[in-house]
């Protein structure tokens, strides 16, 4: 029973991780069409099959630049820490790739577990049934940090240096709002399970339309733990050259790319599990229990991962709508506008929750009028906060003029 | 001009508005933007061209820098006078004429070799500005390859079968075609 266990975590792991790595290979080929659409460009369109003149729409970019980045010298600084400079990018890949142990990437397949020997059906997750999956998740993804500074601080580089501190700083600051984003749906699932909230979303309504406010905090901070435009100051490219990975080339500069792609699906999975109802789509199509047939858990598995490139897609489109913010800007962001907007989301739900629980508020036309109220709130929140403006960092009128008239 | 000049005007900033602090405005106005870009992208209006398959379309071919041709005047022989005014004005000393006295009653000198080094030339066009009797211009070929070094520099039969290959398509300009158009 226990090679079972083995042998069915093992194929759902080969399963999960050749799919993220060609996912993200071809990851790359849809962020390159994406900029050059935006831009009004065609984009890469000449890469086929090798060899041949069949172009296939530039579908054999990821192996022509997969292949590309392996024959490229691996080299190594004389200046760097060698132990450092090669342990960060395994680090931070293997955190990456960790953190899809609990993410489900469909529901269930019809078919009796022999690892489990209760019958039980075999879970599209590697770890089902994790009781703190999204503990785990949040765990194994701050262990980025670590990569990111040991990669800046191992390359001996001013401008490696200063991507990796910034990158920590700013992880570490949205690693709160995020939280807080997150615990409003704790409470109100009840769980910390990711398949279990994805359940309870398809029984009682998405967490987006009950959880505005949560939604907007949390969105914003995966933008920024994924250090994507508009929050890629790591790396920002006028101001850092290439940030933390400046002095990296070939594979291990592979590594970390790949990670880059592989925080974005990470966060657009949470996204898409924790407030976009995961599996279920309304209608019936994937239906609300765990009684599926074949061509249901099928359709959860597409409906799943469609949502998750529909965010991914969203994701790529923001990097081209908006300006990079300032570093300050982002910081303010965070501990200013995005903290308070989650406290308020959190005292929110725990007060709706304790209503609906306290007076038994069972029933749609309840949680259609709780879901109202949090909009309520949500709506009011954010114009206070305009209003105040607490993070809005405006020093356009700053004249150097000053100065010169107080000294002369 | 310092900063406390009494001429420099300075305006204030304007205050930002409720729309602006609330973000939602901008995000929206942006996103849209993008999407705009994406669409007309998708429906197939985009600014690439997809050279060699493509021929890009060159607007004004009178107004193109591309490689040079050397006019022929209306008895078929060369324009050119070798008064040296181009290879003066060369920004590049691309151009090296070997002057001859003219065999013709008509001018005093031409030129006996006219070789242009197609690799150092920037294409500025200025040795078409300076000739007096328009013998030297710049064609809209732009896809000039070769082999070797020495197959790019081109001599006076050369730049002269350029002119009878350019002619039908591009006529002769006057001097000032070349500033505007």
């Amino acid at each position: 029973m226990n090679q079972a266990i083995v042998l069915e975590a093992l194929i759902k792991t080969v399963i999960v991780i050749g799919g993220l790595a060609t996912g993200a290979a071809y990851l790359v080929l849809l962020e390159r069409k994406m900029a050059a659409w935006v831009q009004d460009r065609i984009g890469p369109n000449r890469a086929g099959i090798p060899l041949t003149d069949i172009r296939l729409g530039g579908l054999g970019q990821p192996l022509a630049d997969g292949l590309k980045v392996l024959f490229k010298e691996d080299f190594t600084p004389a200046h760097v820490d060698r132990w450092l400079f090669t342990l960060a990018p395994v680090l931070i890949l293997v955190a990456a790739f960790a953190a899809f142990a609990v993410i489900p990437f469909g529901s269930v397949l019809p078919v009796r577990s022999a690892a489990t020997g209760t019958g039980a059906p075999v879970s599209l997750v590697i770890a089902p049934g994790v009781n703190v999956a999204v503990l785990y998740v949040f765990a194994v993804s701050s262990i980025a940090v670590y990569g990111v500074i040991l990669g800046g601080w191992a390359s001996n580089n001013k401008y490696s240096l200063l991507g990796g501190l910034r990158s920590s700083a700013q992880l570490i600051a949205y690693e709160l709002p995020m939280g807080l984003g997150l615990l409003g749906i704790v409470v109100a699932a009840g769980s910390l399970n990711l398949e279990e909230i994805i359940v309870r979303q398809a029984a009682g309504g998405w967490y987006v339309l009950l959880q505005p406010l949560g939604f907007i905090v949390f969105v914003v901070a995966a933008f920024a733990e994924a250090a994507r435009l508009p929050f890629d100051l790591p790396e920002c490219e006028q101001e850092l050259v290439g940030g933390y990975h400046t002095e990296y080339s070939g594979m291990r500069l592979l590594l970390f790319l790949l990670t880059e792609f592989l925080h974005m699906i990470t966060a657009a999975a949470l996204i898409v599990i924790l407030f976009l109802g995961g599996w279920h789509l309304p209608g019936g199509l994937t239906g609300s229990t765990d009684e599926v047939g074949w061509f249901g858990a099928l359709a959860r598995v597409v409906v799943l991962v469609g949502k998750v490139f529909l965010v991914i897609v969203v994701f790529m489109l923001v990097r081209w709508s908006w300006p990079r913010f300032r570093y300050d800007q982002l910081m303010s962001l965070a501990w200013k506008v995005m903290l308070p907007l989650g406290m308020v989301n959190f005292l929110t739900v725990a007060v709706l929750e304790q209503v609906r629980w306290a007076w038994r508020l069972e029933g749609p036309y309840w949680t259609a009028l709780l879901a109202a109220a949090a909009w309520g709130v949500c709506a009011i929140a954010v114009v206070l906060l305009a209003v105040a403006a607490p993070g809005v960092a405006d020093n356009r009128g700053c004249r150097f003029t000053e100065s010169e008239e107080q000294t002369g | 001009m310092k900063a406390d000049d009494p001429r420099v005007k300075w305006l204030d900033v304007p205050p930002m508005g409720l729309a602006e602090k609330l973000y939602l405005p901008l995000v929206t106005h942006g996103l849209t933007t993008t999407l705009r870009h994406l669409a007309a992208a998708l429906a197939g209006k985009t600014v690439t061209v997809s050279y060699p398959e493509e021929e890009p379309q060159i607007d004004n071919p009178l107004i193109y820098r591309g490689v040079h041709r050397l006019n022929r005047d209306a008895e078929g022989r060369v324009k050119c006078v070798a008064c040296f005014l181009c290879a003066t004005a060369c920004p590049a000393h691309c151009i090296d004429i070997v002057a001859a006295e003219s065999p013709w009653p008509d001018r005093e000198k031409y030129p006996a070799s006219f070789v242009v080094d197609e690799l150092r030339c920037i294409y500025c066009g200025m040795c078409e500005q300076a000739c007096p009797v328009d013998a030297i211009e710049l064609t809209s070929l732009y896809n000039l390859t070769g082999c070797s070094r020495e197959e790019m520099v081109y001599d006076k039969e050369k730049l002269l079968s350029v002119y009878d290959a350019t002619i039908d398509r591009e006529p002769m300009r006057s001097a000032d075609a070349g500033e505007t158009a």
